[in-house]
């Protein structure tokens, strides 16, 4: 019972990771990401976004008519994200401003609207929680990670720290848009490319196992 | 310079919505398979885009900024559109039933697409009037469309060739929009539009 509750937590971190394994949110995965502390700053706006509508609508599925349920979910969730974006502008009005635009598009993002579809309206409430904690820290990390990369290339600085004088040799195409689609590309092929390697690795195992049995029976007969 | 003709050029070219200013990349990478579904799903993001545009501008200026509740454009935007793509739908599926079958698989999915809410806001910050936020929506559907249809025949062309196994699907076509994104890159300063 306890494994299957960290199944769903830890589905959305690596397994199921919505921005390199299901490729949801797009948007703010390549704008904000061109220094580190964007990406951080916008994965935790995402993963509040993302629990407090999964719990709702998972209280609210059975009121919910089917017919309305998408726009009753987009008003839920624009709500969490008007919280969001009046709690950032009075407490963090710096980050407010580097996010912009994308902030209010929070409501848009399609992995709170999917995982609202596919998973709280079907759900219990601890549940919901859970995967919704899960997808938005898988999102924080993917966005952290790719931030790290375009900030480190592109301007030679590790969250907003200079390496020695590596500032003077960065790659400025790395924190343009081209160098975003650039970075995200390759971390998914590599990424893609991991989840490769443990696959065949766990199939080689069970394989062994497999054998192992057969000898096993074998030695028996 | 005549500010229309800075809109324009600026919507479609310099500032293009998706390949610099990364909004609408969710349907820029889901529907680029192919030449004729990406141009269906441009068509449709135009069309939803110059009345989105409209209807937000009337609604900001008129109720929103009259009664001092601007804290709720988001919400106000975002039901604006899923209402305004709802009605298009059932409209043209009435009217037009040779339409319907062009662009109705694309409508439901545009309420998600976030460069129609990303146009709506954008034209309240840069206090756009009317015509302006027309020209706007009209022209980032264009720009939209420009970069869809310029992907999706580079990904027909990508397919049937070697791709190494990790880098198929997604991370070769991000690759592929990175190459466009450096090509519009040399549109910035065109004009002097920044």
């Amino acid at each position: 019972m306890r494994k299957d509750k960290l199944n769903i937590l830890t589905n959305g971190i690596v397994k199921s990771n919505p921005t390199f394994r299901l490729v949801l949110g797009t948007c703010p995965t390549l704008a904000v990401t061109t220094q580190a502390i964007n990406g951080l700053a916008m994965g935790a706006a995402v993963t509040f976004v993302l629990l407090c509508s999964n719990v709702m609508i998972s209280l609210l599925k059975r009121v919910i008519p089917d017919r309305v349920r998408i726009p009753a979910f987009v008003v839920i969730i624009a709500t969490f994200v008007t919280v969001v974006q009046m709690v950032m502008r009075k407490f963090l009005p710096s980050l407010y401003e580097a996010l912009g635009v994308f902030l209010p598009l929070i409501v848009v993002n399609c992995i709170i609207l999917a995982r609202a579809e596919a998973f709280a309206s079907c759900n219990p409430v601890a549940d919901s929680a859970l995967d919704g904690l899960g997808m938005g820290l898988g999102f924080t990390c993917s966005l952290t990670l790719i931030g790290i990369v375009r900030e480190f290339l592109g301007a030679g600085s590790f969250f907003g720290l200079p390496i020695g004088s590596l500032g003077n040799v960065s790659m400025t195409i790395f924190i343009l848009p081209a160098g975003g689609f650039l970075v995200y590309g390759t971390l998914m092929a590599l990424v893609n490319f991991l989840m490769r390697l443990s696959e065949n690795r766990k199939f080689e195992a069970e394989k062994k196992t497999l054998l192992k049995k057969d000898e096993t029976k074998e030695v028996g007969a | 310079m005549n500010p229309y003709f800075v809109i324009i050029i600026g919507a479609i070219f310099v500032n293009n919505f998706v390949l610099n200013q990364f909004l609408g990349i969710c349907p820029f990478l889901g529907v680029s398979k192919k030449t004729n579904t990406a141009l269906g799903m441009g068509f449709a993001v135009i069309f939803v885009m110059s009345i989105a545009s409209v209807f937000t501008y009337l609604v900001n200026e008129f109720v929103l900024v009259k009664f001092g509740l601007e804290y709720m454009k988001t919400i106000a935007f975002i039901l604006i559109i899923a209402a305004l793509v709802q009605s298009v739908e059932i409209v043209i599926k009435k009217f037009s039933p040779s339409l319907y079958s062009a662009l109705g698989v694309y409508l439901p999915l545009i309420t998600t697409n976030c460069a129609v809410l990303g146009v709506a806001l954008l034209n309240v910050e840069k206090a756009y009037n009317l015509v302006q936020s027309f020209l706007n929506g009209v022209f980032a559907g264009v720009g939209f469309t420009l970069a869809i249809v310029l992907l999706a025949g580079v990904r027909e062309r990508i397919v049937p060739k070697n791709v190494p196994e990790s880098f198929r699907g997604f991370p070769i076509t991000l690759i592929a929009a990175a190459i466009l994104s450096m090509a519009f890159s040399a549109f910035s300063g065109m004009f002097g539009i920044v």
